[in-house]
Order: C-alpha cells, then structure tokens, then sequence
C-alpha cells in the first residue's frame, strides 16, 4: 500500500505529520509558559500585598499596631476575581485574619524576604505569600509574620484562555502547513509530471531522446528513458532492416527463377515444355504476390497505430495512383477512366495509395481484356468515396465480411494469380482512417464496385 | 533503345539483358554503382534500370547523388517491402518502379510508359512506307495525322516493322504480344492483325497473310 502510494501523498503525509508534531510542542509550550507567567503574576502581588501590610505595621505602646490598608487587596482584586485570605500574627499569635489558614514555610534562601506556597484552604487550592517582619515591641522584637493567600481559579481561567488561543493559532499553523506541503510536494514533482507528459504525448514511433532540462535527481531517469529508447528504435530499425533484406534475398532469386523461365518460354517449341515452363512462372508470381502481401499486410498493421496524417486531395492520389497502373491497364488494353471531383481528407498517404492500388489491381486483373475501369470519387457532407468499378465477373454471392478476410478470394479468381490479402489491406487501411470497404456489384448488376468510404477533415 | 541495367545477380541480368536483346534493344550491364558511374561516362541511354540493393550501396542514394547531372529516366527494380519502399524511390527522383519478380511484358509497358511521360526521342523512330511510327511513344504519323495506336496495336505493329519481309508464324506473335498466361486463342491475332490492317490503309505499307505459315510485312 504504502509502496504504491504516490509520492505526492507521501510527501505530503510527511510533512503533514512533521506539522501536526511541531503544532503540539508549541501549543504545549506556549501553554506552559501562559501558566507560569500568570502564576509568577499572582505570586508578584501576592508578594507586594504582604510586603505592603507589613510595612503598615507599627509598635505602639509595646503593643503591635495593624491597620489594614485598602490597597494592599485592591491589587490583589486587578488580576483576578479569586477570594483572598490573610492572617497576621506576631510570635505565633493571632493579630487579625483567618485563623485556620496553613502558614507557608520560612523562604529556603536567605536573600528574599517572601516565603510562597501552594495549599489546600476551605477546599480550594490557594497560592500564599507570607512575609516577616521583627518589630521592636516594648523591650523585646517581636516577629511579625504577614500571610496572604488567594485562590487559584481566576489565574487558572486566564491560563486556560491563553492555552486555548495558543491551541488555535497551532491549528491554524497545522492547517497552513498541510497546505502548504501539498503545495510545496506538487511543485518538487512537477518536473516529473512534465516528463511523464512529455513520454505520453509521442506517438508510438516517436523514439526521439527526450530534451528538457531536469532537476538533478530526474537526469538519471531521464537519461535511462533516452537510452530504452535508442535501444527500442535501434531494434525497430534492424527488424525494419531485417523484414527489407529477407525480401530482397527471397525475391531476388525468384526474380532470376521468373526471368530465366520466361526467356525459356521463348525459346523452347514443344508445348508440353512450354507448358511446364508456364506452371512455373505462375507459381513464382504466387509466392512472390504472398510475400509483397504479407509484408504490406505487416507494415499496414504496424503503421495503422500511428498515422503520418496530412491533408490530401483524392483527386490528386487517384489520379497518381492510376497512373502508376496504367501501364498494367494497358498491357491488356484495359482503361482507366477517371471522374473524379476534389474532395480532402485528412490521411496518410502512403497507407491509402496502397489500399487504393490493391482496389484498382484487383480490378485491372479480374477485368477482361479491352474493358473499362471507373474510378471515381464523390462526396456529401461527411464522407468521401472512391468507387472502383469495372467489367469483370463481379464478386459473386460472398458477403463483404468474406472476401476482406485474410486468404480468402472470391469464388471467380480461378486461375488469376492473387494472395487474398489485397481487400483485407485496403479495409485494414480505411478502418484505421476511421472509414469502411464496401463491396457490391456495378451499376446494372454486372462487375464488381469496391467503395472506399473516408470521413471528409 | 539502348538501357543501362545496373542490377548485381548476374543470373536476372542476363536474362533480362536476353529478353531486351530479343525486342532489338540494346542493353548494357553494370554490376555495381561504379561500374555504373562508368557506362554512364562513356555513353548516354534512352533509360536506367537501377536496382535498390547492391553490393557498393544503395541504389536510391545514387540516383539522390547523380540525379542533377544524369538526366535519363530512371526504373527501380526494387525487391523490398511495397509501402515502406515505394514512396522512398519516387521522393529520390525514379520516374517509376516495378517490384522483383516482374513480368516482361511489364516492364515493358512501364519503359513505354515513363518514355512517353519524357516525350519520345527521333532516333527511336521507324519509316513505314509513306508513315514514321515511333514504338516508344505509340504514334503513327502519316503526313499531318497522327494516330494514337493501343499497347498491343503498338506492340504488334512495333514486332512487325522490325522483322519487314519476314514470316511471322502466329505462335510466335502470340508469345511476344500476350503475357505468358493469358488465355487466347490463334483467332486473337487474327483480330489484332485486322484492326492493325485498317489502321495502316493507304499509308504505303501493308501485312500480308501468308496461307498456313503466318504474316508477313511488306512496304
């Protein structure tokens, strides 16, 4: 789970959890020091309370003097709204006060004056401050001992309010900071993103090192995707390379098996040599037609992915592509007659010259001698269409779907040299255009119609 | 017509160079690009036939190279891939291509076809009596008319103007006019001989039927 879990979401986690820790030492902290400052307070008017009473106290008479001043408890009242307590007593009796109330310890060190504690009073906690005073009464010092106390409710509330702020402002902090990590783990991934984008957006033949400047923990990876990719287009190359030299090594010699054949054929008399001489040569066509088919077919298959599309005009490709069989047509006094009107698609060319050139061969070959072959093209809004039609004995009873299979021919190709790829080529091609083949008969029944069906751009 | 064959199985190349020589062609033989650079030095050709493939490099890259200074028209024999190949060898400057193994009789039509897109050369021209006939570009004049004859009229008329005088027995008409499969009786080359017979009236020269051996041309 974790393994999986994106890095953005880990990184953010992370620092989020960083956050949250860093939030609570310092709500923690703050609340500490809130206490403390407002115990220090009340201990600091604790302190002058008792000091200020204690200064107020006089001997008069041998006898020692209190009159308790006013403002020694309205300070005390400024901080907070906490009951005070006090007690006076001189050589352990009782001049005025609570009589109950705990007398804290004598201060431990010798330099302050103020003794503190922390006691339970009445059921309450109470700070207390107590001073002590020796005061000349009569002939002898009496020692004085002033103890102020007061409860610790109010400066508990302050410390509380403190502590509660302090616990907003963390998580106002904690909140900030996740934000901020997830910000900040977007941002250090973007050159990652940008790279996986750049890799998404090339099409599959596309095997060009990527260039764009990255961060210095991508370069590894980058420089790796670069070498896979030399690496895949090197082995693309070599097959490409492979699939050319295993077709010229076998055609050649076919080539030299059909040429010598039909020098042969020349020179020989007898009819059954001649004869054999003929068997010969159609099977050479035969397998070399298979080998050029398959190969097409290979090649249609592997480019069907990745369409070098531009802009073309049909017109134009028909009518190059009908020159280029012309001289095919010719040899059996076929012609070609074009009637065709500008219509552009948006394609790839080499692809639908091909699947063009397999639709017209077919035709040229299936025609008999001294006929015509229309090649035409129309279109309404959305499609364009090529229709090749010609004189021939037309595709039979075989529903379309049959005779665009692999290997499959028409009922009426006996004796006409053909692989069975030629329709299954073409229709591969229109598919991958986003277009059909269509087949029928010609328009009053006779011949065949092959229809290339493309969208219009 | 005399063509530079640049192709380096020698087994194909005296076939074809056999079979051209048999049309009254004159062909010479270059194995490699080299050789070829050479011929072409020495003597100018009505066409090149460029293999794609050959030992000393790649056919397409020399007609890239030499395309500026030679202008013959120029076939590849190409023995590779269709689609991935085809586009390669016209881009480069080939005025047309034809797939190993190929038919004769195509390779044929395809030299009168790229010849006739160039624009037909004088010296390829055949006096016929009162008519010149020019076999690459298929035209036969006569005076101030001139008539486009169809491939087998031309092919016809072409067998016969080279043989005038002799007898042409209708097998061996057969043989050179139709592909080695084609399924056509005796009675075609009658009908071919007829039409060719009122395409030449009255221009001086006239074929004529010789009863149980064939036809022969007379001027």
């Amino acid at each position: 789970m974790w393994r999986t879990a994106s890095i953005w979401q880990r990184l953010t986690l992370l620092l989020a959890g960083v956050a949250a820790l860093l939030s609570l030492l310092s709500w923690g902290m703050v609340s500490a020091l809130a206490r403390e400052a407002a115990e220090r307070t009340q201990d600091n008017v604790l302190a002058a309370s008792a000091t200020i009473i204690a200064e107020t106290l006089r001997s008069e008479q041998g006898e020692v003097r209190l009159e308790l001043p006013y403002s020694a408890f309205s300070m005390l009242g400024a901080i907070s709204e906490d009951r005070v307590f006090y007690r006076v007593t001189a050589d352990d009796r009782l001049l005025t006060g609570y009589t109950d109330l705990p007398v804290p310890r004598p201060p431990a060190s010798g330099n302050s004056r103020v003794g503190f504690e922390t006691a339970e009073f009445r059921g309450e906690a109470v700070r207390m401050a107590s001073v002590t005073r020796q005061i000349l009464a009569g002939s002898a010092p009496v020692a004085v001992t002033v103890t102020v106390a007061q409860t610790r409710a109010g400066v508990s509330a302050i410390a509380s309010a403190l502590s509660r702020t302090a616990a907003m402002l963390s998580v106002a902090f904690f909140v900030v900071a996740v934000g901020l990590s997830a910000f900040a783990a977007r941002a250090s991934l973007r050159p990652l993103n940008e790279i996986a984008a750049a890799v998404a957006r090339r099409g599959p033949s596309d095997l060009r090192p990527l260039r764009r400047n990255a961060p210095a923990e991508l370069a590894p990876l980058l420089t790796s995707l670069n070498r896979l990719m030399e690496r895949l287009g090197l082995s693309i190359r070599r097959s490409e390379d492979f699939i050319a030299e295993a077709a010229h090594r076998v055609r050649t010699p076919l080539a030299t098996v059909r040429a010598q054949a039909e020098v042969a054929l020349r020179s020989v008399e007898d009819e059954d040599t001649k004869q054999r001489l003929r068997r010969m040569i159609r099977a050479v066509d035969e397998s070399s037609r298979s080998a050029g088919q398959l190969l097409d077919h290979a090649t249609v298959a592997y480019r069907a992915d990745d369409l070098a599309r531009s802009r073309i005009d049909l017109a134009a490709l028909a009518a190059r592509t009908a020159e280029a069989l012309s001289p095919t047509a010719a040899l059996r006094d076929i012609t070609l007659r074009l009637d065709t009107r500008p219509a552009e698609v948006t394609a790839d060319a080499v692809l639908l010259d091909n699947a063009l050139r397999n639709v017209l061969d077919n035709a040229i070959k299936y025609s008999p001698e001294d006929t015509c072959v229309t090649l035409a093209i129309r279109h309404d809004s959305t499609f364009a269409r090529i229709t090749v039609t010609d004189e021939g004995p037309g595709l039979g009873n075989a529903a379309d779907g049959d005779l665009t299979e692999r290997f499959r021919r028409g009922a009426n190709a006996e004796g006409i040299v053909g692989s069975g790829l030629g329709l299954t080529i073409a229709r591969d091609v229109l598919v991958a255009h986003g277009g059909r083949l269509e087949l029928g008969a010609g328009p009053d029944g006779r011949g065949a119609c092959v229809s290339l069906v493309l969208p219009l751009s | 017509m005399r063509y530079l064959l640049v192709e380096d199985n020698h087994e194909l190349a005296e076939a074809v160079i056999n079979r051209l020589g048999l049309d009254g062609h004159a062909v010479d033989h270059a194995g490699t690009l080299t050789e070829a650079e050479d011929w072409l030095a020495a003597t100018g050709y009505d066409l090149i036939l460029l293999d794609v493939m050959l030992p000393d490099g790649d056919g397409r890259d020399f007609l890239a190279r030499s395309r500026a200074r030679i202008e013959t028209p120029v076939i590849m024999l190409t023995a590779r891939s269709q689609v991935s190949d085809r586009v390669g060898a016209l881009d480069q400057g080939a005025d047309d291509y034809i797939t190993k193994p190929f038919d004769f009789e195509e390779l044929e039509a395809r030299c009168r076809a790229v010849l006739r897109r160039r624009g037909g050369s004088a010296r390829n021209e055949i006096t016929l009596g009162e008519a010149v006939f020019d076999p690459m570009a298929g035209t036969l004049r006569h005076g101030d008319v001139s008539v486009e004859l169809r491939n087998r009229e031309i092919r016809l008329l072409e067998i016969f103007a080279r043989h005038t005088g002799q007898i042409l027995s209708k097998g061996q008409l057969m043989d050179r006019l139709f592909s080695f499969d084609a399924d056509v009786t005796e009675n075609a080359i009658e009908v071919y001989v007829g039409r060719l017979r009122r395409r030449i009236e009255g221009m001086g020269v006239r074929i004529e039927t010789v009863r149980g051996l064939g036809y022969r041309m007379e001027t």
